[in-house]
Order: C-alpha cells, then sequence, then structure tokens
C-alpha cells in the first residue's frame, strides 16, 4: 500500500500544462527568463496542484479546490479599460497613485505616472522582453509551486525602484482589475534602496477572473515600508508575498480581504538585517462559503530584529478561515522578539476556522510566543450592550468592530486606517442586512 | 398606575431546568425607592436578570408589567428604550469599544427606538461631561474601553454614570455596594440619590443593610426562595440586621 503513485492530472492541472504549452513561445522574455520559466514548469509538472498531503496547504487543498483554469487572458479591449476605472474603490478617499492593470496587462493610460524624483515605475512585461529584471527571483528562495506556476506563466506587473533616501509622496496604488473570467499571472517585482520610504498598496479588484499573483519585494537598509495587501476577488486568487528586509528597517504590512470566496494569501518573508521591527498583520471578513487562507513564513535570518504577527478573522455562514503562521529564527540570530497571535470570531455554527501557530527556533537567547483562539460572541458582553438599549444586530456589530478595530488601529497611515475600517463597517451592515 | 406589577412569577434556568423563583409578586409605585434584601440564592439578582431581559431564564408562570405593558416579550434592548435599566453587580469589560462610544450609541438607539432624534454632538457632551463630573469620573476614563482596566469602585461610578445618561423610569440596582469602600460608596449612592424622582421608580438589591444608610428606601422586600416572604418600612431592614434572615428562611 506504500507505493508511490503518480496520481492522475485534474483537468485544472491538464489546463495548465497546455497553457503552458501553447503560450511559452509568446510568453515575454527569453534566454535566462526562458530558462527560469521551464524550470518553473518542470516543478510543477513534477508535484502537481498542492493538496492535503502537502503540509503547507493542508487545509487548502488546491487540486480539490480548483475545478478548471480559466483560458489565458488577452489583451484587454477598451470596455474592459472602461471599467478598470472604479476599480479599487476600497480607499476611495485616500489620495494615491494610481497604477492600474486590467486582466493582467498593465494599462499606462490610467495610471499616474507623473514623474518623481528617486520613483521609477514600469512594466514586467516590457523588462523581460528586453531581459532587463536582474533581481527577479533573489527575493526570497521558494518552491512552493503556486509561486513556480506564477513564474513560469508571469506575464505583466509592476516594476518599481524607489532611489535610496527617496521620500515617495503618495502610497502607490497598484490595482489589479479584472474584466473577464480568465487567468493571469501577475508578478511585481520592488526594491527600496536604503533609507527610503514609501507606502505600497497592491489591491486585487480582480472580477471573476482566476489571479495567481506574486510580489517580490527587497528592502534595503534603514527604510520605512507599509505594504497593504487589499483583495475582493470573485474568482480563485492566490497571492504570493516574496520579501527581505535589511537591516534597522520598519517593515509593515497589513491584509484585507472580504467578500472573497476563494483566497490564499501566502507571505514569505526573510528578516535579513539586524535592528528591524516587522508588524505583519491582517483582517479577513467571511461569509457564506467563503474560504480565506492566511499563510506566513516569517524567517528571521538575522539576530536583535522585532516581529509583531496579528491577524483577525471573522467567520459567518459556513465559511472556513485557515491561519497557518511559522516563525523560524536562525541559530545566529539571537535576540530575536517574536510574537504571533490569531484571533477567530465564529458568527455561526456552521463556520470553521483552522489556526496553526508555529516556532522552529534554533537560536538559544530569543524571546518568542505565539497564540491562537477561536470562539463565539461572549453573550454577557451581547447582553451587557443590549440592556443599555442598543439592538441585538448593533450590539455584534460593535463587539465585532472592536474584535477587529485592535488590529486596524496598528495603521499608520490615517486614511488608509479610515478606509478599511469603514470598509469593515460597510460590510458588517451588509450582514446584518 | 403602577410603575412596576409582577405578578406570581416563576422562573427556570432554562439549561438546567432549575426553579428559582417561585411565585413572587411585587409593586413599585412610581416615585417609590424599595429595597430587596435577602439572603444569598434567594433570587435577587435572576429577579434583576429577568426584569432587565437576559436570555436564558424562562418564565413558567406570571407576567412583568412596566405601566400595565407586559415586557416579557420584549428583548432588553426593547425593554432599556422601554425605560427598565440595570446596574450590574459585576459590570463586564468590553474591550474595544470606547466608553463615550457606547454611552453615545446607547442613548442614541434608545431614542431611536422610541421615535425621537439623536442628540446632537454639542448636546452629548454637554450632557456627559455634567453628568460624569458630578460622579467623579474623567474625561480620559471616558475615552477608554468600558471598564477595561477600572477598578471596582470605577466600574460601579460607570454603571451609575450610564443610568444618569440613559434617565431609567425604572433603575434597578444590583449588589451596587458590594466591593466598594465607603467613599466609594458614598459616591456611588450620592449619584442614585440625585435621580430620586416622583416619575422614577428604583429597585435597590442588597444583602447589607448599610447602603441603606445612604440611600433610604420608602419600603423594604425581603425575598427568600424565590418570593417576597415580608415587606415593611425603611425599619425592616435595621431587624434584619440584627436578628439575621433565619426566621424568613425558615417560614418560606
Amino acid at each position: 500500500m506504500a507505493a508511490d503513485v503518480t496520481p492522475m492530472k485534474t483537468s485544472a492541472e491538464q489546463a495548465l500544462s497546455a497553457a503552458y504549452a501553447a503560450a511559452r513561445k509568446t510568453l515575454p522574455g527569453k534566454g535566462a527568463i526562458a530558462t527560469l520559466r521551464e524550470q518553473a514548469f518542470e516543478r510543477f509538472e513534477a508535484r502537481g496542484l498542492p493538496h492535503r498531503r502537502v503540509e503547507e496547504w493542508k487545509y487548502t487543498d488546491l487540486r480539490a479546490l480548483m475545478r478548471d483554469m480559466a483560458p489565458l487572458a488577452s489583451a484587454p479591449d477598451a470596455a474592459a479599460k472602461a471599467k478598470a476605472k472604479d476599480a479599487g474603490k476600497l480607499i476611495a478617499g485616500v489620495e494615491t497613485r494610481r497604477i492600474v492593470f486590467v486582466d493582467g496587462v498593465f494599462a499606462p493610460e490610467l495610471s499616474d505616472l507623473t514623474p518623481e524624483p528617486g520613483l521609477t515605475i514600469g512594466s514586467l512585461a516590457e523588462r523581460l522582453t528586453k531581459g532587463n529584471a536582474p533581481a527577479l527571483g533573489t527575493a526570497f528562495a521558494t518552491d512552493d509551486v503556486a509561486v513556480a506556476l506564477n513564474t513560469a506563466l508571469m506575464g505583466d506587473g509592476a516594476v518599481i525602484d524607489v532611489a535610496a533616501h527617496a521620500r515617495i509622496k503618495k502610497p502607490i496604488h497598484l490595482v489589479f482589475a479584472g474584466s473577464t473570467p480568465t487567468s493571469s499571472f501577475v508578478r511585481s517585482l520592488i526594491t527600496i534602496g536604503e533609507g527610503a520610504e514609501v507606502t505600497l498598496i497592491e489591491d486585487h479588484d480582480s472580477g471573476e477572473a482566476q489571479v495567481n499573483a506574486a510580489l517580490e519585494l527587497i528592502v534595503g537598509d534603514h527604510a520605512r515600508v507599509d505594504y497593504f495587501k487589499l483583495t475582493q476577488a470573485q474568482g480563485l486568487h492566490v497571492a504570493s508575498l516574496l520579501a527581505r528586509i535589511g537591516a534597522d528597517a520598519r517593515f509593515n504590512t497589513f491584509a484585507y480581504t472580504a467578500g472573497s470566496p476563494l483566497v490564499r494569501n501566502q507571505s514569505f518573508i526573510r528578516f535579513d538585517g539586524e535592528r528591524t521591527h516587522g508588524g505583519i498583520r491582517g483582517v479577513n471578513l467571511l461569509r457564506g462559503k467563503d474560504h480565506v487562507d492566511t499563510t506566513l513564513l516569517i524567517m528571521h535570518a538575522k539576530g536583535h530584529c522585532e516581529s509583531r504577527e496579528q491577524f483577525k478573522t471573522v467567520l459567518d455562514g459556513e465559511s472556513h478561515g485557515v491561519f497557518q503562521g511559522k516563525i523560524v529564527v536562525a541559530q545566529h540570530a539571537q535576540k530575536t522578539d517574536a510574537k504571533m497571535m490569531t484571533r477567530s470570531l465564529l458568527l455561526s455554527e456552521q463556520a470553521e476556522a483552522d489556526n496553526k501557530p508555529e516556532l522552529e527556533i534554533f537560536a538559544d537567547d530569543v524571546v518568542c510566543g505565539h497564540g491562537a483562539t477561536a470562539g463565539a460572541l461572549d453573550p454577557g458582553l451581547k447582553f451587557y450592550l443590549m440592556s443599555r438599549g442598543i439592538s441585538d444586530a448593533e450590539a455584534e456589530a460593535l463587539l465585532i468592530q472592536a474584535f477587529i478595530g485592535e488590529t486596524v488601529e496598528e495603521i499608520a497611515h490615517e486614511g488608509i486606517r479610515e478606509a478599511l475600517m469603514n470598509a469593515a463597517i460597510a460590510w458588517l451592515r451588509a450582514r446584518a442586512a | 398606575m403602577s410603575l412596576l406589577e409582577i405578578k406570581n412569577l416563576h422562573v427556570e434556568i432554562e439549561s438546567e431546568g432549575k426553579k428559582i423563583l417561585n411565585g413572587l409578586s411585587l409593586t413599585i409605585e412610581k416615585g417609590q425607592v424599595a429595597a430587596i434584601m435577602g439572603p444569598n440564592g434567594s433570587g435577587k439578582s435572576t429577579l434583576a436578570y429577568v426584569l432587565a431581559g437576559k436570555p436564558g431564564y424562562e418564565v413558567t408562570e406570571g407576567d412583568v408589567l412596566l405601566d400595565g405593558e407586559s415586557v416579557l416579550d420584549m428583548g432588553a434592548d426593547e425593554r432599556a428604550a422601554k425605560g427598565v435599566f440595570l446596574a450590574f453587580q459585576y459590570p463586564v469589560e468590553v474591550p474595544g469599544v470606547a466608553t463615550m462610544t457606547f454611552l453615545r450609541t446607547a442613548l442614541n438607539a434608545q431614542r431611536k427606538l422610541r421615535g425621537e432624534g439623536e442628540l446632537s454632538t454639542p448636546e452629548f457632551m454637554k450632557l456627559v461631561r455634567e453628568q460624569s463630573a458630578a460622579l467623579g469620573i474623567s474625561q480620559e476614563h471616558l475615552r477608554r474601553a468600558v471598564n477595561v482596566g477600572f477598578s471596582g469602585g470605577e466600574k460601579k461610578r460607570n454603571e451609575i454614570l450610564q443610568m444618569a445618561m440613559l434617565q431609567p423610569r425604572l433603575a434597578v440596582l444590583d449588589e451596587t455596594d458590594s466591593g466598594l469602600d465607603i467613599d466609594a460608596l458614598k459616591i456611588v449612592a450620592d449619584g442614585v440619590n440625585r435621580l430620586r424622582s416622583p416619575e422614577r421608580g428604583m429597585v435597590v438589591i442588597t444583602h447589607y443593610q448599610r447602603l441603606l444608610n445612604y440611600i433610604v428606601p420608602d419600603v423594604v422586600h425581603v425575598m427568600a426562595k424565590g418570593r417576597v416572604v415580608k415587606s415593611g418600612g425603611k425599619e425592616l431592614a435595621l431587624e434584619l440586621e440584627a436578628k439575621g434572615y433565619a426566621q424568613y428562611v425558615e417560614a418560606a
């Protein structure tokens, strides 16, 4: 019974292979880039889509969940571009520099490309065609299959360079708009120079599209970076953050996911220099049959860094929330201070939360901890609020708001903080209605 | 018409089927302050919860009328809007909800249920400043999450502040004296006394006579085994203090 059998390919796996075979000649980039694609594709071919026996994907069985692959997106037409103007409105009140992608393709005419000293913005497709993307694939080494598929099939994405000591005024808002039920493989490459300061927003408002997104982020020493990942996706959405952070940096991430049936957000973050502070946070709002998976791999490769991981998930209906957080402290990363907390609030008997925090510590002088809770609203709290005249629905909303507020409050950017809190409140109202 | 009329009330704890109130009858008139005393386990707190509409209690017989209208089918929020207020024995902590937000949400929710308009921000701020100052509650406390990190006395004062803001018709104070030192007790009692009015009834539940030196009741009811076994004037409290509850428990 222990024989190692190769399972039959699912129709999605066959479609992915066929899509690659058909597109490999026309995908941007030759030479080294074509080789990179080929190697990545071989990794996928050898292992297939990740399934429940792959530890990192245990709770999100992509092989079972991905029934089919939508056809690769073609270049968007005028109608698709017109529609994209309304995408990314979750933070509509915040003044940002919008860089828009439609069905995975850069739309310069919809993007704010006003020159700013120290800031270079370009398209990955163009860079690949010119063979000019030396940092590609270097942010974080992983053999994850979703990342491999992205590398094999990457079409376009943002390439952003922030020069050393530049202070970018407005948040850079990457809007990934989807107009059709097609597949796109977007890959972005962002390098932040030493001592630079920038706020980045990766905003997926992708409609019915199937999206496999990967964003490589290389942060220099002394830099300050706030990175947001916003997800509203009706189609299958798999996103990977691949980040490498230098010394003495401040690095905060915040993920907000709501109204999305099937999401896997995976973050691979390597603290690669000493004395860096990291805050890795997020809020997920689930209802119906939504399935949202947050998976973190936090590598403390150097000592004297501090990281705080905090995730809150609200689950209604028959939704399923997954949190897997792994903190690895390398042997020489002494004085690491890492604390991870995940809390799930279950609003229905049918909702399910799986929390799996893990620590792997090879150093002996560290302070690390993790915690995970899952539970319903406290009926005593609810009665207290109702006994003051607050309605059932409003009492619940207030308590849920308080639950996620603790995490949202950590966002330094006032406009984004308020916009996300308001978005969450709107979600709660819609739920109660 | 009486403000509150409790008629032959029988109550069980839903999950256990355990009977707590056994045919309790009690009337509170407008303007009256009634003390309810009794030993542990006599059903005093259950009565308070049932009046406020806490889930988990089943009324198997009897009725509770506020201004002649039964409240038993009303949710806790509706009862609050009708003017029922419960000052909790153990006020709960509500992390993440600022006291100020809580007060405002509660006040406006009640006004909305009564078909009244919301208070404007300046009106609300004026009211909350006046009432909190009278109770010695700082503005800093109002910014903090409800009861989180408050001392026992601060929590009880916060209950009285809520009562003062909400101006109920019927206030039920459940062991408001428990856990208070004498200075805190005086502040709380002063707060309660300021709210005495010809239109408002109060039910002061207490185990000890001490509180009644500061909140002088018009009438005292003694509870034992889930019903009222003796009623009298304020001197009844002193008698209980001297002789204990034993005679009533046995009689019940």
